[in-house]
């Protein structure tokens, strides 16, 4: 890759996704964008980046985009998160609903992992009496199939998750292991990218977005925040990584209008 | 060798084979723990009943005594409950996994296992 190649793809990752990519770190572009360049038929990355700027065509540049988009790998990260979940935020807000629905929100799902631990947590012990939907959104069209076959190698399921919900959740396959119908029906998917409009979503009593804002730039960063606040409703909860939690990093949670609950993911003894 | 340690947790590797047990000592002494060896179940059972480690990293298939007869005869023993006992081994049959649960053991690595998943299994159970 040039310079140049480097450059165009920040720019293009900054503007279709408000992603923060530092075109100085050549092997991790170089490392992100070879699979991809390879899959398109391109015989090296800088053919692929000639390609897709000459061509300017959607389907290479979003290729790109979704390669260098950050991509979590393990089940149940920060475990007190979702026993906080379940054990108290969906609680809160079935007494606030009184029996209506409940919407939970994986706003940047990944492969599954976020919400599959969700949904395991729920399937565990969930709140009696009270119906919930779970939705899973990513930027990454590759990611959502990945996730919807939840279908996990050896090593990705031992990351995090116990041996316990191993044997009561999976079923092994020759070459991996397979999620549960039971908790994979309780997912419904979408594309999502967080920084276009989110109001034909509907709003959500729980929305779950963690280690995806660090990834932001600024003004991407500020407009996702807008969006999900947007998108939660009143007295829901948004959910955010622990370090994106801090009281004061993003002046707009502290304003009187932001009718929500932020927790940290750690926020929980 | 033990490295003496006021704080540091122990670990017993229970490994048949020498470059697993050099493998997981590197990791584990990377986490901070203090490492003892045993080659298989029986020297293991000795180790025990001298030192109760806090944790065993336990293979199934062993000569002299295998991991799973090893088990049993731990969680017998007096203060055999104390120690947590993670599984590390080839044997990657769910229907295998359960048994080694049902066994009392508190987590299970399948082979091979990288430094990511040692830290993950000894977080759950938790070590870390």
């Amino acid at each position: 890759m040039t310079p140049q190649d480097r450059e165009l793809i920040a720019s293009l990752c900054a503007g279709r996704a408000g992603l923060r990519v530092d075109p100085d770190k050549a092997y991790m572009l170089e490392n992100r964008l070879a699979p991809v360049a390879r899959r398109e038929g391109f015989g090296s990355v800088h053919e692929f980046v000639v390609a897709a700027r000459d061509r300017d065509e959607e389907r290479l540049i979003w290729a790109a985009v979704e390669a260098m988009s950050p991509a979590e790998t393990a089940f149940f990260r920060d475990p007190a998160t979702f026993d906080r979940i379940v054990g108290e935020a969906l609680p809160e807000l079935a007494r606030r609903r009184e029996g209506a629905t409940l919407r939970l929100w994986a706003a940047a799902c990944g492969a599954g992992q976020e919400v599959y631990s969700l949904a395991m947590a729920l399937e565990e012990r969930s709140p009696p009496g009270v119906t919930i939907e779970v939705f899973a959104s990513d930027l990454c069209e590759r990611r959502l199939e990945k996730a919807q076959a939840g279908v996990y190698s050896q090593f990705e399921v031992q990351r995090g998750l116990s041996a316990q919900r191993l044997v009561r959740h999976f079923e092994g396959l020759d070459d991996g292991f397979a999620l549960s119908p039971r908790v994979r029906q309780m997912v419904r998917w979408r594309r999502v990218n967080l920084m276009e409009d989110l109001t034909r979503l509907g709003q959500f009593d729980l929305v779950l977005c963690r280690n995806v804002l660090g990834y932001l730039l600024d003004d991407a960063r500020a407009r996702v925040l807008a969006n999900l606040q947007g998108a939660l409703a009143p007295n829901g909860w948004l959910v955010l990584g622990e370090t994106e939690a801090a009281p004061g990093l993003y002046p707009a949670m502290g304003r009187p209008g932001f009718h929500g609950r932020i927790a940290a993911t750690r926020a929980v003894a | 060798m033990v490295k003496e340690s006021a704080s540091a947790k122990l670990c017993l590797v229970v490994d048949d084979s020498r470059v697993v047990r050099k493998v997981a000592r590197r990791i584990l002494e990377d986490l901070a723990f203090e490492v003892a060896e045993a080659g298989d179940g029986v020297e293991a059972l000795a180790w025990v009943r001298t030192a109760v480690p806090d944790v065993i990293l336990l293979d199934w298939n062993m000569p002299v005594m295998n991991g799973l007869d090893f088990l049993r005869r731990l969680r017998a023993e007096p203060g055999g409950d104390k120690p947590k006992v993670v599984f590390c081994s080839v044997e990657n049959d769910l229907d295998r996994i359960r048994e080694a649960l049902t066994c009392g053991a508190d987590e299970y690595i399948m082979k091979p296992f990288d430094g990511d998943i040692v830290a993950s299994k000894l977080a759950l159970v938790g070590l870390l």
